[in-house]
């Protein structure tokens, strides 16, 4: 597949727009479907794209394992630790109505909770996505 | 069999039929990646039935808009949303297993790896 | 309709034995039920499906396919055993679905629960439209927590099991290699 020009191409004018409709994906998740784990799969596609089409060393350059296996890791740090934080602030854990900037507007604080939450889950489901894509593919390419 | 039980339990029985279909091919196929696959037909049959029973005739996507609206019941959503991420994870996990069976055998046949075991038993 | 398509695509699975034809037919049968759950007013989860199902399953089931040969051998014994099975376990579900209330009633049982709370309530509550992002992320956000810790967790088994086993077969003198 190193020859096709149009493929390549293709791929090198599909790949911002997909990464970039996964960030609308995530932040339009309160107002139209989409969410945490819907953009975490198409930022994962996108990659997984880029490494078919360009070979798996050149994406790996880019987004090394130990930086997606971080990502999945920290996803999970995000969402527990908001709930921790929303504690320390003296509410239940995960009670998003703590992060209000204003508290007379208590419910504000679930939009900026629900994005933090939805942030840590789109982490962890991108770098689970891409690490295991990396194994799946660094396995294939060893075999040949 | 009257026609109005078949209009309101088409849906279920086609679940029912797919989700047999998965469980057939889990129990009489011995390769290992058509079984991975029969599990994951077996497991979307599920996510259809817990779809179909959310869904109200008429309804709409549960996205608040103005106005006097019926909403599908948006539980059965967020449950199957979260259990489809869990299940491609739970699925690449049973893909790395089959890859490791296949290293280590140099097979992913069921009766084959059967066949090696009781060899590797009878010798010794 | 889609049904009829998808219950077509299950035989389709069931009959064929190269793999590799297999696995796309998986892709198509992912995307049809994508466009099930979008006619059942589930947008999110068709969203899910499309992406997951149809994409990155897919470049998984290929990647295990180069890995383990895409060719399924005849299976070996009779199929009748199976077979009595499956259909022993359909019609005891069939029959189970009499008792079922018809499809896209508005008074169904499974209606009535917390689901009226979560449609009217949600907009003062949580101040968000999309009611399945907030019972997601805030009903329902300790059950979140928890399937992401669970994919997380898939993902260092998967870990464990690619990565773990190579270094300890290359280390008693590097020629096996990886088979």
């Amino acid at each position: 597949m190193r020859e096709e020009v149009i493929v390549r191409v293709g791929a090198k004018v599909l790949a911002p727009f997909i990464i970039t409709f996964a960030l609308y994906v995530h932040f339009h998740g309160d107002y139209s479907p989409g969410g945490g784990f819907q953009a975490g799969v198409i930022l994962a596609a996108a990659f997984a794209l880029l490494a078919l089409v360009y070979g798996l060393d050149e994406v790996q350059r880019v987004l090394p394992p130990w930086f997606v296996q971080t990502c999945a890791a920290m996803g999970v740090v995000i969402y527990a630790g908001v709930g921790v934080a929303t504690m320390l602030l003296g509410h239940n854990y995960l009670g998003y109505n703590a992060l209000a900037p204003d508290p007379t507007h208590a419910e504000h604080g679930q939009h900026y909770g629900i994005l933090l939450v939805e942030l840590g889950v789109l982490v962890t489901v991108f770098g689970v996505m891409v690490s295991v894509f990396y194994l799946f593919a660094g396995r294939v390419r060893k075999a040949q | 069999m009257n026609i109005g039980l078949l209009v309101s339990h088409y849906n279920y029985w086609v679940v029912i039929f797919l989700m047999m279909v998965g469980f057939y091919i889990l129990i009489s196929r011995g390769n290992l990646i058509k079984k991975v696959i029969g599990l994951n037909v077996f497991q979307t049959s599920v996510f259809m039935l817990y779809i179909t029973l959310g869904k109200i005739t008429a309804g709409t996507p549960p996205i608040l808009t103005e106005g006097e609206v019926v909403y599908s019941n948006p539980l059965p959503h967020v449950l199957i949303l979260t259990a489809i991420v869990v299940g491609i994870a739970t699925t690449s996990v049973a893909l790395a297993l089959a890859i490791r069976i296949k290293e280590a055998y140099g097979t992913v046949e069921e009766d084959e790896i059967n066949r090696i075991e009781a060899g590797i038993e009878a010798g010794g | 309709m889609l049904l009829t398509l998808l219950a077509a695509t299950g035989l389709g699975l069931l009959r064929i034995r190269n793999l590799f034809a297999v696995v796309m037919l998986a892709g198509v049968y992912s995307l049809l039920s994508a466009g099930l759950f979008t006619v059942m007013d589930a947008v999110d989860v068709a969203f899910t499906e499309a992406a997951v199902g149809a994409g990155i399953s897919t470049v998984l089931f290929l990647g295990a396919l180069a890995l383990c040969g895409h060719h399924e051998s005849r299976p070996g014994h009779t199929p009748l055993l199976p077979l009595f099975v499956v259909c022993l376990t359909g019609i005891a579900l069939v029959y189970g679905t009499m008792d079922m209330p018809p499809f896209g009633g508005a008074d169904n049982p499974v209606h009535h629960h917390v689901a009226d709370h979560y449609l009217e309530e949600s907009y003062h509550e949580i101040g968000i439209p999309n009611v399945v992002t907030s019972v997601l992320a805030s009903y329902r956000g300790y059950d979140t927590m928890g399937e992401t810790t669970v994919v997380f967790a898939a993902a260092v088994g998967v870990m464990i099991l690619l990565i773990g086993a190579r270094t300890r077969r290359e280390r008693p003198g590097g020629e096996e290699g990886d088979g």
